[in-house]
């Protein structure tokens, strides 16, 4: 079972994603923020990482950059998934090594899932 | 180098009316520019003017100075309201991009959560559906909280509104009211809520609609961030020519990075994220706004060991 960590503070897309996705037989872990997320990444091996920009702690930039960084981690694939759409976030999440960049608002709960599916292909 | 890159911004025009987002005839710094040029035509046309008809040249001199001067009084005046309106302008449009973000989290929850509903009906089970409706209806009651807050905000904002009655009030009746109010969430939480507050205290003006609003969210948030079993002390007494408001929680306190920012718009302390996710960062400033704009005064202290003391005052109406 493929197994995906979803760091994200809003509780209830948590949720309501965390949910879906076990409906698809994914394994899924939560993290409410970034600290907590890179502790998981270091304890356990994910397929894949849905990550939201705007984090209590550490900024999502930075958790990302973290995970490229780091050996272990730097080949998963990332998802963000967050409210800002502007082009400089976009780029500079691309030049982290972002495979897909998803606006929250512009998707609905199926279509996450449908390039959950494609990122883990 | 700092300081001479600051003069370098201020002389770039076109980028400091780029950051108010208005065109250049409408931009504070260009017509300051404009003006200036003004101010030299006219002093040169009226020194031309003064040494063909008036044959003293100090007295032309003198002339020229003076109408250089009044036209610089009047354009610095005019450029500064200018200003004003500009900075009034951009900070608008900067709380409606916050505002907007801050809207975008409960219309997307609703959004996946009635996709999740509408998965496949038969295999989300009926604790769930629960589960999710009650998701629902939480984010629209958040919705709703913002955009009253929002409509709050914009009418104490106004300088003189019909809506805010300023009169006479007793806070005692109305901080009585409210702990009684809040005393059952409280003791669910087994809280316990302490107070000693004077009851023959002077009168304040105020508007008794806002000052209620205001103490509310202060003792909300004194509910909200305690921990179980914590104490919260609120006091009400005369200092001086003021009523002064004390409300002491054993709460998770405020970290000290994020104190200076606890009163602004749409700001949350780190640690509150964790503590309670639906606040909008708004509480604290209606507070603050609505104290200011009887004559008081908001701030807070931190505890030595864990929470927070809020103090207001409010001047005594004599």
């Amino acid at each position: 079972m493929k197994k995906i960590l979803i760091i994200e503070d809003e509780r209830v897309l948590q949720k309501t994603l965390g949910d879906t996705l076990r409906k698809e037989n994914y394994e899924v872990f939560s993290a409410l923020d970034g600290e907590m997320g890179l502790k998981l990444l270091e304890s356990q091996n994910f397929d894949l990482i849905i990550l939201d920009l705007l984090l209590p702690q550490i900024s999502g930039f930075e958790v990302l950059k973290r995970i490229k960084e780091n050996e272990k981690t730097k080949n998963i694939p990332v998802i963000i998934l967050t409210n800002f759409g502007s082009a400089e976030n976009v780029d500079k999440a691309l030049e982290l090594g972002v495979t897909t960049y998803l606006v929250k608002t512009n998707y609905s709960l199926p279509e996450v899932v449908e390039k959950v599916k494609k990122s883990l292909l | 180098m700092k300081y001479s890159k600051d003069i370098f911004y201020q002389l770039n025009i076109k980028r400091q009316c780029e950051k108010y987002g208005l065109s250049l005839w409408q931009c504070p710094q260009f017509l300051f520019l404009v003006m200036g040029c003004f101010i030299i035509i006219v002093s040169v046309v009226s020194y031309l003017l003064g040494i063909r008809f008036i044959v003293d040249p100090e007295i032309v001199a003198l002339i020229v100075l003076i109408v250089a001067a009044i036209l610089f009084v009047i354009s610095f005046i005019i450029i500064k309201n200018f200003e004003r309106l500009a900075e009034v302008s951009r900070m608008k449009s900067e709380f409606i991009n916050i505002i907007s973000h801050q809207l975008r989290s409960p219309l997307v929850n609703l959004k996946w959560s009635l996709d999740f509903l509408n998965l496949k009906k038969a295999e989300i089970d009926a604790e769930k559906r629960e589960e999710y409706y009650s998701i629902l209806q939480d984010n629209i009651k958040r919705i709703i909280e913002l955009v009253n807050d929002i409509t709050l905000i914009s009418r104490l904002q106004e300088g003189e509104n019909a809506s805010i009655k300023k009169q006479k009030i007793v806070l005692s009746n109305i901080i009585l009211d409210l702990i009684s109010q809040f005393k059952f969430f409280a003791d669910s939480l087994n809280i316990k809520i302490e107070y000693d507050i004077a009851s023959d205290l002077p009168k304040v003006l105020a508007d008794p609609f806002y000052m209620r609003l205001a103490i509310e969210n202060l003792i909300s948030n004194a509910v909200c961030y305690s921990s179980k079993n914590g104490i919260i002390k609120i006091s009400l007494k005369k200092e001086n020519n003021n009523i002064l408001f004390k409300i002491e929680d054993s709460g998770i306190g405020i970290p000290e990075e994020d104190q200076k920012y606890i009163f602004q718009k749409f700001f949350r302390a780190k640690n509150a994220f964790n503590k309670k996710t639906d606040g909008s960062g708004l509480g604290l400033f209606i507070a603050k706004s609505i104290i200011e704009k009887f004559g008081g005064r908001i701030w807070f202290e931190p505890k030595k060991d864990k929470g927070s003391i809020f103090y207001f005052t409010l001047p005594i109406n004599n």
